[in-house]
């Protein structure tokens, strides 16, 4: 440890005249960095400059440097659009549900599975519940079908309480329950495991403390547990924030029909249609724009809440 | 020392002993039933109207006929090429970023990694990428289902995995002679297999998933992968056989999807719980970083 301090004494002054030869000592490295940074600038970058697009009347033809600049255009052709806001209000209803009901079930089910001392019977809730991630989303929306379905388990199960058969997916005001519960089912043993993780973290010592002060178990969880997740917990937050706009469009497109649009249509699924379907580009292009604006705006909003009260923060 | 538990205690634990038994049957349920009516009578699982614990008059018919349907064999070899290119070339790249971005010696690694960060929070969104990928003739070419390779919260992982690895295990052989690639090939590699395999399992479940890409960017079907032709089958069929057919052939019809969903998830769900120490490995890497 010394001698590393020592070295980087001797280092430090002369660091600003070997600038030039640091670099090319790396060349090896940034030869190897090539290929991920080249990747970056094609499939990344090169589609935000695309975005100017957005304020062209863009056609393939003319290419994104002869289409005509229309300024603001486009935007105000989406926001006066008759189903925008409608497609808007759903985008947010579906992700702020997502977030309220999805966000704390594997906080819940983590907490739950500590409480377990059965080591076998804990492993197997765990290896069972991580099963979903590994279905793919097509057949999860296949089941998802099946199962609402006239003839299916759901509707089997409320003529058992006496409910009368519903058509679940040519009802508009189903549409997001569905999507909501099977997220859950879905993500719950997944996005648990990160909990976990930060659960087998929690110092046993403060356990210990706490018991010889005679706290009960659930004032264990109140003031060691939750303050020992609390971290995990936040961050995760802030980034489920910067996505708040942009979660699970595969599956809406994958589940919905033009029966349900009213309730069902999010603003990226919106974007599919009117952009590849329809080859609106610069419209389909300025609703996208507009889109990850509002992420990114939530994004720097809640980080900078996290950071003032909890001093948790990703940057 | 065996401290005895209150009623409170115990009732407690036997309500959340119920509790997650509970979960795990709701999350069994489904896929047992899928299995179950696969391997059952069309005509009887559709009078079970959803709840089949047992299968009802054995038989596999419909397998033969999923066996048979050469398209679905065709996007599945397609699919395995894609999970094993996809997978070697994403991880190759991965590895080298993570490695030089690690390295004390990189001038201007901070700056190359916010660079990549900034992805995860930013994009074009689907139009420019679309008229990108367009633009450069990869539309309807199967790299694209390889496509972009790194990913930004893979790299991060493992570059916090060298960065945790001991500075003097590169120091001591740059003082024997070696170069970066002897660094890199001949003591990192072989000692980062624990996160080779967790972010090859994760470019591999990714790719294995990913229906979006094909159903924008392909549009020969020799060359969709799984997904897609699942998609055909799985969903727009649905939709389609609401109407006109017979209920027997409705029937069938729902047999044929149940064999065909065993077909394609049943490999993969025979092999996760195998793998599941690496991938919680992943997390908690992922874990401490965050």
């Amino acid at each position: 440890m010394a001698e590393i301090t020592a070295r980087k004494a001797v280092k430090a002054p002369l660091q600003s005249h070997v600038r030039w030869r640091d670099i090319y000592e790396a060349r090896h490295l940034y030869i190897l960095l090539l290929p991920t940074v080249l990747g970056y600038l094609i499939f990344n970058y090169a589609p935000m400059c695309g975005l100017v697009i957005a304020f062209q009347k863009f056609s393939l033809i003319k290419g994104v440097f002869g289409s005509q600049f229309v300024g603001l255009d486009n935007f105000v052709k989406f926001l006066t659009a008759p189903n925008f806001w409608q497609v808007f209000q759903n985008t947010l209803s579906i992700n702020l549900m997502s977030l309220v009901f999805g966000f704390p079930a594997p906080i819940i089910f983590a907490l739950l599975l500590n409480e377990v001392r059965n080591t076998s019977f804990k492993k197997a809730v765990q290896t069972i519940t991580y099963m979903p991630h590994f279905i793919s989303t097509v057949v999860i929306c296949s089941m998802i079908l099946t199962f609402v379905s006239s003839d299916g388990l759901i509707n089997t199960l409320r003529g058992i309480f006496g409910g009368k058969e519903i058509s679940f997916m040519s009802h508009p005001q189903y549409f997001q329950p569905i999507y909501i519960i099977s997220g859950i089912w879905q993500g719950l043993g997944w996005s648990s495991i990160i909990y976990i993780a930060a659960l087998s973290g929690v110092d046993q010592q403060l356990y210990e403390a706490a018991k010889i002060d005679g706290a009960g178990r659930w004032k264990q969880l109140w003031n060691v547990t939750l303050p020992g997740i609390m971290p995990t917990i936040m961050i995760l937050l802030i980034m489920n924030i910067g996505h708040l706009m942009s979660m699970g469009y595969e599956k809406v497109l994958l589940l919905y029909n033009s029966a349900i649009y009213s309730k069902a249509d999010v603003i990226s699924t919106f974007v599919y249609r009117r952009g590849l379907l329809n080859a609106e580009y610069s419209f389909s292009a300025a609703v996208g724009l507009f889109n990850s604006v509002i992420n990114f705006t939530l994004l720097m909003i809640a980080n900078f809440i996290s950071k003032k009260t909890t001093e948790n923060a990703l940057w | 020392m065996k401290i005895k538990r209150s009623l409170g205690e115990r009732i407690f634990d036997a309500a959340n002993c119920l509790f997650l038994t509970t979960i795990l049957f709701c999350t069994l349920y489904p896929c047992w039933y899928v299995l179950m009516a696969s391997m059952s009578d069309p005509n009887l699982v559709q009078d079970a109207k959803g709840i089949v614990f047992y299968p009802l008059k054995f038989g596999l018919y419909s397998y033969i006929d999923v066996l048979k349907y050469s398209q679905l064999w065709i996007s599945y070899r397609n699919t395995v090429f894609y999970v094993i290119f996809g997978g070697i070339w994403s991880v190759s790249l991965t590895m080298f970023a993570a490695f030089a971005l690690s390295r004390r010696n990189l001038p201007g690694k901070n700056g190359i990694l916010m660079f990549i960060m900034i992805t995860m929070y930013f994009s074009g969104g689907l139009i420019p990428t679309y008229l990108v990928i367009k633009g450069i003739g990869l539309l309807d070419n199967p790299l694209v289902m390889m496509l972009p390779g790194v990913a930004a919260a893979n790299l991060i992982i493992t570059l916090s995995y060298f960065r945790s690895m001991p500075y003097e295990l590169e120091e001591s052989a740059k003082i024997d002679g070696a170069n970066d690639y002897t660094v890199l090939f001949r003591i990192m590699i072989p000692l980062a297999k624990p996160i080779i395999a967790v972010i090859s399992l994760y470019y591999m479940v990714a790719i294995w998933n990913n229906y979006f890409t094909g159903l924008i960017y392909l549009k020969t079907r020799s060359l969709f992968p799984l997904q897609m032709i699942l998609r055909e089958i799985l969903i727009q069929n649905s939709t389609a056989e609401i109407s006109m057919q017979t209920d027997s052939a409705q029937a069938y019809a729902e047999n044929v999807k149940y064999a065909v969903i065993v077909v394609s998830t049943v490999p993969i769900l025979c092999v996760y719980p195998f793998l599941q120490r690496f991938f919680i490995k992943g997390v908690m890497i992922g874990a401490i970083k965050g």
